[in-house]
């Protein structure tokens, strides 16, 4: 039976100890077990991280204090850390979709590029003369973000359910041909003067941040936080509303759970299947066109450190959950930002790996309990 | 330690001691008490059933006698020791070997492989074919009749339960538990398994035997205990001393009659009509050559057969789950053959599977959740695109409760039903959807005697309803009381087509094992033997 666990191995290594530690396959999950798996997770990394820095001579406390202070410590910070989270919040929420029907859509960051480019060809082949009112060009290039990150995860999505080609391979490697296209036109047709970036884009199509109205309200100033972040919420609600409240949803989960019992349903997974990765494409390309206009202002390289890979890591600590992704995107989103500003700046990327190794390790804790018996002669 | 049984031979005086004493056991779930203080005894050498109404608890008697679940009270004695088995792994080391309602074979890997996956031999996979001749040779003793070559996908689900069972036999297993073992076998592949099982226990070892079929009960076990809601109501009686229709009794509390009341049969138009349907099994190879059927409004057609003979497919090609070949299958004047699931299921066409818990369920969703996957398209469950969940959770306990679903909620996982609610669930979904055509595939499969007396009924319900039925099922007797004609089919043909009033038990019988109806036997109109 699959269901007996390699426990005999402990028990007979230590011989001499008067108890021995087993696994036991679990049968019943509480209902709070995997939000309490998580947190102690979490915790779990934070210690282990401490650990870490101890060793290399840091004051852990000292250290995350600091973490938490230049993450969240004033208005101004605070206003940086949400900047940060919006990409990861609607990057987080296409993983997490795709994942609810478990598509391994690993292509989030070239979708976000597909985005980026889409929005910035509106003010840069340019599709609108410049001057165009910003009521007309931000929805212009929202629309044309969504559109480019949708065809662009439509293309896995085609080959998974016409050829059944496996979608993680395909979305890795469009990740690079996005990477080389962005660099195309960057150093080509639309850089500026002969640099790797583009010109600047008018401020009509920037998004409008909170301290455009610091002549009205003076707090204001300086806080960095653009409209994206109301896309990112927005679309949070959006997705747990098609998840637990649409037909779409419903079908979604189904296939996620058991492919043979949706088309016995009636369900048609193949369009579902290229559906879903348009979505989830759409939501990456969005986040792109939100850090474009919102944030750099312009086309160029380097407009992402790893959102799309990020996204991954927040989708599996949200377990999935819409809201739960807007909460990880923003925890992780103070830890890119608090890369910034502790030296050497690779201790958040080594806490956020430590996070994830906990992460995935705990999910053995949600199938199998430990049990410490004592040992009978 | 592996082929040599741990356990001791029973002398003359160990026979005393039981195989198994079980004494007040709990186990409880939330929002159920699934064992309340059970006692529990198994002899050394003897056959023990075990039987109950769906939900009593039998399976999870069983998982806890094999170390899966931990009871919450209680003690477990084996050949007179007491035991705390807390897996599977410490269970068969001490002789004790459980095959479960749903098996866990690997499709891919061959019998061989299967038996010795788990163990610490072979470390290296250099001999298999030594182990091969292993294998054979313990099949063979034990009247196992199953290739060891073979891949698990290839077989027949009787094969699978046999290696199985051989897996335990290899572990050395000396006590055998088997959770309703017949429920997936074929008549005669259930008096293959029986003899097994009696050659076992003249050699010494004792078999816990669930089941709900009370006729094989008298045939095959020395005693039976019986339970109901968590309890036992009857203790270690001789069988003996009992009737199927007394064990009925004893299982739900009351006088099972299944008295059939069927109404005249008034059929209507055809609902239902394949022409020369052929179609491949999952192995490529011909499963229906030429299958040319009809189906009235207001009939139940019985198709008898042995497993195996195209009956799976006959079902799928009809319900868009598999493609077909060549022919036509017309449902109410449009064609379904070919097309998406949808088509059936936008004509009406109610599908219950053969395969319970991977086709007919999505095992993580919630009871509701499942109940809805025929009407999720349509008010009131749906409005436009979204999902009234009001709607669902009124129109979930409406069916729990007229089904009888035995679940603390609707908002449970499907997967922790038992068995034969699990069963029920499909039923109460397909039949709420008000079907034009139902396709059942064994529809009483592993259900209570009472469950199965309310499904005849609500078969026979939708017949006088005027829906049509196409009736699959390896249970003649099943057929023949509900069929209104009755069509044999063997290796993907029709071979022959009987009023079911007219029928003649024998003919049928011969012709579901590829002989063929003299033309006397097949009497009537409606009796023609198709070739
Ligand atoms: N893991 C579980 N979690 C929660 N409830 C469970 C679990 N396993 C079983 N149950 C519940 O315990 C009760 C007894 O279930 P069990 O599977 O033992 O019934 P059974 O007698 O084998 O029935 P059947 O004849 O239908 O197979 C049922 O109400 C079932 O829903
Ligand atoms: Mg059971």
């Amino acid at each position: 039976m699959t269901a007996g666990v390699p426990a005999g191995s402990p028990a007979r290594a230590g011989r001499s100890l008067p108890w021995t530690v087993r696994l036991e396959r679990r049968l019943e999950v509480p209902r709070w077990l995997p939000f309490a798996t998580t947190l102690g997770a979490v915790a779990v990394a934070l210690l282990l991280s401490g650990l870490v820095l101890w060793v290399a001579g840091g004051d852990p406390i000292a250290i995350f204090g600091h973490i938490l202070r230049s993450s969240f410590g004033s208005l101004g910070v605070l206003s940086d850390t949400l900047v940060k989270a919006t990409p990861l919040i609607l990057t987080g929420l296409a993983c997490a979709l795709a994942f609810r029907m478990r598509l391994w859509n690993i292509g989030a960051e070239g979708q976000f590029l597909m985005g980026a480019w889409g929005a910035s060809a509106i003010v840069l082949f340019p599709v609108v003369p410049d001057g165009t009112p910003a009521i007309v060009t931000i929805p212009l290039m929202m629309a044309a973000g969504m559109a480019a990150g949708a065809l662009y995860g439509a293309i896995p999505g085609v080959l998974r359910a016409v050829r059944g080609v496996n979608e993680i391979i395909v979305t890795l490697m469009l990740n690079y041909v996005a990477a080389l296209w962005i660099a195309f036109w960057v150093f080509g047709p639309w850089s500026e003067g002969g640099f790797q970036l583009s010109r600047a884009f008018p401020p009509e199509a920037w998004l409008p941040r909170l301290s455009d109205a610091a002549d009205v309200v003076p707090a204001l100033s300086g806080l960095t936080v653009h409209l994206g972040l109301a896309f990112g919420l927005v679309a949070a609600v959006l997705v747990h509303f098609l998840l637990f409240r649409s037909r779409r949803g419903y079908e979604i989960r189904l296939i996620g759970d058991s492919p043979r019992a949706a088309r016995y349903a009636g369900v048609n997974v193949a369009r579902t299947t290229v559906i879903v990765f348009a979505m989830s494409g759409a939501l990456a390309g969005l986040a792109g066109m939100s850090e474009v206009a919102g944030v750099v202002h312009r086309l160029q390289q380097a407009i992402s450190p790893g959102y799309g890979f990020t996204a991954i890591i927040v989708a599996y600590i949200a377990k999935l959950h819409p809201y739960g992704v807007v909460v990880a995107a923003i925890a992780f989103g103070a830890l890119i930002l608090a890369g910034r500003e502790i030296q050497p700046s690779g201790i958040p990327a080594m806490i956020q790996g430590i996070i994830l190794f906990s992460l995935i390790a705990s999910e053995a804790l949600l199938r199998y309990r430990i049990r410490v018996v004592r040992r009978v002669a | 330690m592996i082929a040599a049984p741990d356990a001791p031979l029973p002398t003359p005086d160990a026979a005393a001691v039981p195989a198994v004493e079980l004494r007040g056991i709990v186990k409880r779930f939330p929002g159920v008490v699934a064992n309340d203080g059970v006692d529990f005894d198994l002899r050394v050498g003897e056959i023990h059933a075990l039987l109950g109404e769906n939900g009593a608890g039998k399976s999870t008697l069983m998982n806890v006698l094999d170390g899966l679940y931990r009871p919450d009270a209680g003690e477990i004695r084996v050949l007179g020791r007491a035991v705390e088995f807390r897996s599977p792994r410490d269970a068969i080391a001490a002789g004790l070997g459980m095959v479960h309602q749903h098996f866990a074979l690997v499709p891919t890997q061959t019998v061989t492989e299967n038996v010795l996956l788990g163990l610490a031999r072979p470390r290296l996979r250099l001999d298999l074919r030594h182990f091969d001749e292993e294998v054979a040779d313990l099949a063979r003793r034990h009247g196992l009749a199953v290739d060891p070559r073979a891949r698990v996908w290839q077989l027949s689900v009787g094969e699978q339960q046999r290696v199985e069972i051989l897996k335990m036999l290899y572990r050395g297993a000396r006590i055998l538990i088997l959770d309703e073992p017949t429920a997936v076998l074929a008549p005669q592949e259930a008096a293959d398994l029986f003899r097994t099982l009696r050659a076992m226990v003249a050699g010494g070892s004792s078999v816990v035997f669930i089941s709900h079929k009370l006729g094989e009960v008298g045939q095959i076990a020395d005693r039976v205990t019986v339970m109901r809601r968590g309890r036992v109501t009857a203790a270690g009686v001789a069988t003996r001393t009992t009737t199927p229709a007394g064990l009925a009794r004893l299982m739900v509390g009351r006088e099972v009659v299944e008295a059939i009341e069927r109404s005249p049969f008034a059929p209507g138009p055809v609902v239902l009509r394949l022409r020369d349907v052929a179609a491949e099994s999952d192995r490529g190879l011909p499963a229906l050559r030429g299958v040319s059927l009809e189906v009235r409004a207001g009939e139940i057609l019985g198709v008898a057969g042995v497993a195996g003979n195209g009956q799976s497919e006959l079902a799928q090609v009809m319900t868009g789950l598999r493609r077909c070949t060549a022919g036509s299958i017309v449902v109410d004047g449009g064609e379904v053959g070919n097309r998406a699931p949808r088509e059936a299921i936008g004509r009406r066409v109610a599908h219950v599977p053969e395969d319970r818990t991977g086709v007919g369920t999505a095992p993580d969703l919630s009871v509701a959740d499942n109940l809805i996957m025929k009407s999720y398209r349509e008010p009131p469950v749906a409005r436009r695109w979204s999902i009234d969940r009001g709607a669902v959770r009124r129109f979930a306990n409406r069916l729990r409760e007229a089904y009888a679903i035995a679940a603390p909620s609707v908002e449970t996982e499907a997967r922790l039903l038992s068995g034969g609610n699990l069963q029920r669930l499909i039923l109460a979904r397909e039949i709420a959807s008000e079907p034009r055509l139902m396709v059942a595939v064994q529809p009483t499969r592993g259900l209570d005697v009472g469950a199965i007396a309310t499904v005849h009924r609500l078969l026979l319900d939708q017949r006088a309803a005027g829906a049509a039925t196409l009736l699959i099922s390896e249970d003649l007797d099943e057929i023949l009381a509900l069929a209104d004609r009755v069509a044999v089919i063997y290796e993907g043909r029709i071979v022959g087509l009987f009023d079911a009033a007219a029928a003649d038990v024998a003919t049928i019988g011969l012709l579901m094992t590829g002989g063929s109806a003299t033309p006397a036997a097949a009497p009537g109109d409606a009796g023609r033997s198709v070739p």
